[in-house]
């Protein structure tokens, strides 16, 4: 056996090192309106190195309370947003807001649990949370070297049905809980003082749509979105904030071009095989990580389909 | 400054050695569980030959929804009186449950071609071991990277197919079929195929398995194919095969999950 370049006894010492750095990290951010702060995610897929981080998230600042909205892709990104609230504001964080039950936005929600915190999310996010736990247990595990257990999944204290309103003192946030579109469980939250509509994963700039809910779900709540007293938009990936409503154009364009061709493929009785390799390839220069995700947007695509008629 | 930043880049290698170190082992293309105990479990002692004769199958070496991969298992003559074959075992090494299919065909399905959506739970083997009339087995395989499909998530469209279970539809290729020669049909069937592999991790419970278990296809009452199926087929679950008209008349589906519930479905078809 080779000597080790590191002792274990080293290595310990450089964790802690590693550690005791990492507790005052904070994230970069951008006030894009009067009291809304966000972090900009990157165009990659999890892995070990960006550990998940990858997706938009953010804080959203009142007089008596601070929501926060998506906690990030990793306990330690969770952590790092709280610092970065701490040093930002002295208001109290109130709340949590998880947009939906993708990784990316809500494994930093471990690092927010406390009895004055209340974490809010759709109706359904508590059950696809326990659904989807085991499964993503693993996936961290497997992808991002990341070890979780069950409590990393801090469930919605408060479940949107519809819409709720929260103050924030001098500020109300109206939070909508939406029928199945990107996911079956996303929420969307509007700033009434700045005219800010935060969607998270119901907009996607730059990095390809990801369905995961329906595709025709998504197709008909972006017509619903449209007429939404906005100036600006904050997409779940992409840049910090965008023109409202033109932002929606490349995500709904994108969309449209898996609905038709799909159907055209189904009419004329291809095989899903068939369609993997063939639909959508038009729009392949205008997204990032089209290879790795536009496959699997067209099988989970297909078989929604299939059963319209 | 730069000391430190040297200092978090050793430990973070030291942290992520592990975690490749276990990738690289996942990604070998292992046969074991087949060698030691599979092939045994399902065929005692008896030869199978790795011919590329009779059968072969394709997948997705990396599959893009391990919940809903593609696979496609073609003979490579068509069915005859003399010489045809007669099943089908789909075995899927690391699965928690490796049966996942065995369809029976008859002269009369033309060419016994099956094509379906199977769920991958690991980087794994696919097996087919066709039998023919002769009594010998020749086996395909195809290695597929995809991990978690049994315990995933059965997708967010779960009431949509509970609300639509056991409603089917058969497609033709063309929209007349051909007398005298083989025809592809495709067939689709709505049922959630639950595995009872998905845990309420928060709950603790396990969301019992309901999935379909048999599936029989006829033509004018004349057995075309048949197979048991098990939890490894995907959601609405989706079969495209064969079958030899002589005379116009009826096709005929049924189905059973293993809730004892029994579907059909029948179409007529005309030249």
């Amino acid at each position: 056996m080779r000597k080790p370049l590191i002792t274990p006894t080293l290595a310990i010492v450089l964790m802690l090192l590693y550690v005791s750095q990492s507790f005052a990290e904070t994230l970069s951010i951008k006030e894009v309106a009067n009291g809304i702060f966000v972090h900009q995610g990157i165009h990659e897929l999890p892995d070990p190195n960006n550990k998940d981080e990858i997706a938009n998230i953010g804080f959203i600042v009142g007089d008596s309370c601070v929501a926060v909205i998506d906690s990030g892709g990793s306990p330690e990104q969770g952590e790092a947003l709280k610092n970065t609230i701490t040093a930002t504001t002295k208001t109290p964080i109130c709340f949590v807001i998880n947009t939906h039950v993708h990784p990316d936005h809500i494994y930093g929600n471990i690092a927010f649990k406390q009895p004055n915190v209340k974490f809010l999310g759709h109706k359904r996010l508590r059950a696809s949370m326990s659904a989807r736990a085991p499964y993503y247990i693993e996936a961290a595990k497997r992808d991002i070297g990341l070890m979780l257990t069950p409590d990393n999944f801090v469930p919605p204290d408060i479940a949107v049905e519809t819409t709720k309103e929260l103050d924030l003192g001098g500020r109300t946030l109206v939070i909508q809980a939406h029928p199945t579109a990107h996911t079956d469980n996303d929420l969307s939250i509007y700033d009434t003082k700045t005219k800010t509509i935060w969607l998270s994963d119901l907009l996607f700039m730059g990095h390809i749509p990801v369905v995961d809910g329906s595709l025709n779900g998504w197709i008909d709540e972006i017509q619903k979105l449209r007429s939404i007293d906005a100036l600006l938009a904050i997409p779940g990936h992409g840049p910090v904030s965008a023109n409202w409503p033109l932002c929606l154009l490349g995500e709904e364009a994108y969309l449209r071009v898996l609905q038709t061709e799909i159907r055209a493929a189904i009419k004329s009785k291809q095989t899903i095989e068939k369609a993997i390799q063939t639909v959508g390839l038009s729009a392949r220069e205008e997204w990032k990580l089209f290879d790795q995700l536009h496959k699997k947007n067209i099988t989970t695509s297909f078989a929604e389909l299939e059963w319209e008629d | 400054m730069s000391v430190s930043i040297n200092f978090r880049l050793l430990s973070l290698i030291w942290l992520i050695l592990p975690i490749l170190q276990n990738q690289a082992v996942a990604e070998s293309e292992d046969e074991t569980a087949w060698n030691k105990s599979l092939k045994k479990q399902f065929f005692s002692d008896r030869t199978i030959e790795e011919d590329s004769q009779t059968i072969n199958i394709s997948a997705p070496y990396r599959a893009e929804d391990p919940a809903l991969v593609p696979i496609q298992i073609t003979s490579l003559f068509p069915q005859t009186k003399d010489h045809y074959i007669k099943s089908i075992t789909v075995v899927i090494d690391n699965n928690p449950v490796p049966f996942a299919a065995a369809f029976l065909f008859t002269p009369d399905a033309g060419r016994a071609d099956i094509a379906t959506r199977m769920r991958f739970n690991a980087y794994t083997y696919i097996r087919a071991i066709a039998e023919t009339n002769d009594g010998k087995l020749h086996m395909a395989k195809a290695f597929v990277k995809a991990s978690g499909g049994c315990s995933a998530p059965i997708g967010t469209d779960i009431d949509a197919a509970m609300s639509r279970i056991g409603k089917m539809k058969i497609k033709l290729e063309a929209d007349k079929v051909q007398l005298n020669q083989p025809n592809p049909i495709q067939l689709l069937i709505s049922h959630p195929n639950i595995t009872g592999l998905q845990m309420d991790q928060i709950s603790r419970m396990v969301k019992p398995a309901h999935y379909m278990d048999e599936i029989r296809i006829t033509f004018n009452d004349k057995l075309i194919m048949s197979g048991k199926t098990d939890i490894a087929i995907s959601s609405d679950p989706n079969f495209r095969t064969f079958f030899v008209p002589e005379k116009s008349g009826d096709l005929k589906v049924e189905i059973k999950d293993n809730l004892g519930a029994r579907y059909t479905f029948s179409q007529s078809i005309t030249p």
